[in-house]
């Protein structure tokens, strides 16, 4: 009986799971696709890659962790119309477009930030710390090449010989 | 190994959860710094929302100090601050700017004259790019600028009474702009 009920499931509830697991994370993708609706003309796919390329690149002001294409934020839909405005319109190079965003929203929008007074540590901690890890490993060694080697007397020799035996 | 290192591991824990701590309870976490602060106040020229046939440049805002307050109908916390800047409007000497962001100006006329005008200018900015020049990521946010046109200050969110007796009653003072005092004693 047990046997019949096994076989008229050909795949395990394990992979049963993740299959629908996948379709969900499909479907999440498909929405993520498509959450950004505005259609704009393109004399070319270049130029299409173009701006593709930029909205991914910078962030949205409101949203804190999403980037201007994957956003639904009304701002963040005005900040694409600029940024094809800007391509598009006005003839702007990507350094003019990121130059734009960044004097009027701050060094918040580019996801790298620059190398300022404000942001010398966020660049500088990583290489402390490393320098702070090599330090540590290396006195770490040093102190294990300098341990001398331990001189057993007779009697511990015996006394050792026998613990192994009984073993 | 001395006794004292044994703590190390504590000590590190200890610094984690204080850093963590003080990341967590910085309330600023969502305001973004403006990038106009100390710089001077964008060049525009812009609809007035009550009187369409006239254009305001940032000319008519040289000269004295001004708050510039973007706000919408569409915005709830907009109306919780109106009946503060209707109070700095009575009370001081500054030049009210109200940028309307992205909003149906019928309907914000309407606003005005339900709850009162504190603004001298009104700006209609109804597809939203003044506030793009402004780096204006929601409403209301507000700017404090000097005579000379330059961004003081920046608030992101409503004008209560903490925020003008704390932070923009001083500025006031630094930019002397007249207070008038009868009125100021019973807020």
């Amino acid at each position: 009986m047990a046997n019949v009920y096994r076989k008229s499931y050909p795949i395990s509830a394990a992979a049963f799971l993740t299959c629908w697991f996948s379709l969900l994370m499909l479907g999440g993708v498909i929405t993520h696709a498509e959450s950004q609706i505005d259609i704009y003309p393109f004399a070319d796919e270049v130029e299409e890659r173009r701006y593709k390329g930029l909205i991914e690149e910078f962030r949205c002001p409101k949203c804190l962790n999403t980037n201007l294409a994957g956003s639904d934020a009304p701002i963040a839909k005005d900040l694409r119309r600029t940024v094809y405005r800007l391509q598009v319109d006005e003839g702007y190079s990507d350094q003019q477009i990121r130059d734009y965003l960044r004097e009027r929203y701050g060094d918040f929008v580019l996801y790298d930030p620059p190398f300022s007074a404000q942001t010398w540590y966020i660049w500088l901690t990583p290489i402390g710390l490393g320098i702070l890890a090599l330090a540590i490993l290396g006195r770490l060694l040093g102190r294990a090449r300098k341990q001398a080697p331990v001189q057993l007397s007779d009697a511990d020799r015996g006394r050792l010989a026998t613990l192994l035996e009984e073993k | 190994m001395s006794r004292a290192s044994l703590f190390v591991p504590l000590g590190i824990f200890i610094s984690i959860l204080a850093l963590g701590y003080v990341g967590f309870s910085l309330d600023a976490r969502n305001q973004l710094p403006s990038a106009l602060l100390n710089k001077p106040f964008p060049e525009f020229s812009a609809t007035s929302l009550l009187q369409p046939d006239v254009k305001i440049t940032k000319a008519e805002l040289l000269g004295r100090p001004v708050l510039v307050n973007v706000w919408a109908t569409w915005c709830p916390t907009c109306k919780s601050e109106h009946e503060q800047l209707m109070r700095i409007a009575a009370e001081t000497d500054v030049l009210m700017v109200g940028v309307d962001y992205k909003d149906i100006p019928e309907r914000a006329v309407q606003w005005l004259e339900q709850y009162g005008n504190p603004y001298d200018y009104v700006l209609d900015d109804r597809d939203g790019s003044l506030g793009i020049e402004l780096g204006v990521y929601g409403a209301p946010e507000t700017f404090l600028l000097n005579a000379a046109g330059e961004v003081v200050y920046k608030r992101v969110g409503d004008i209560n009474v903490r925020i003008w007796e704390n932070e923009l009653l001083p500025r006031f003072q630094a930019l002397d702009i007249k207070l008038h005092e009868q009125s100021g004693v019973d807020r």
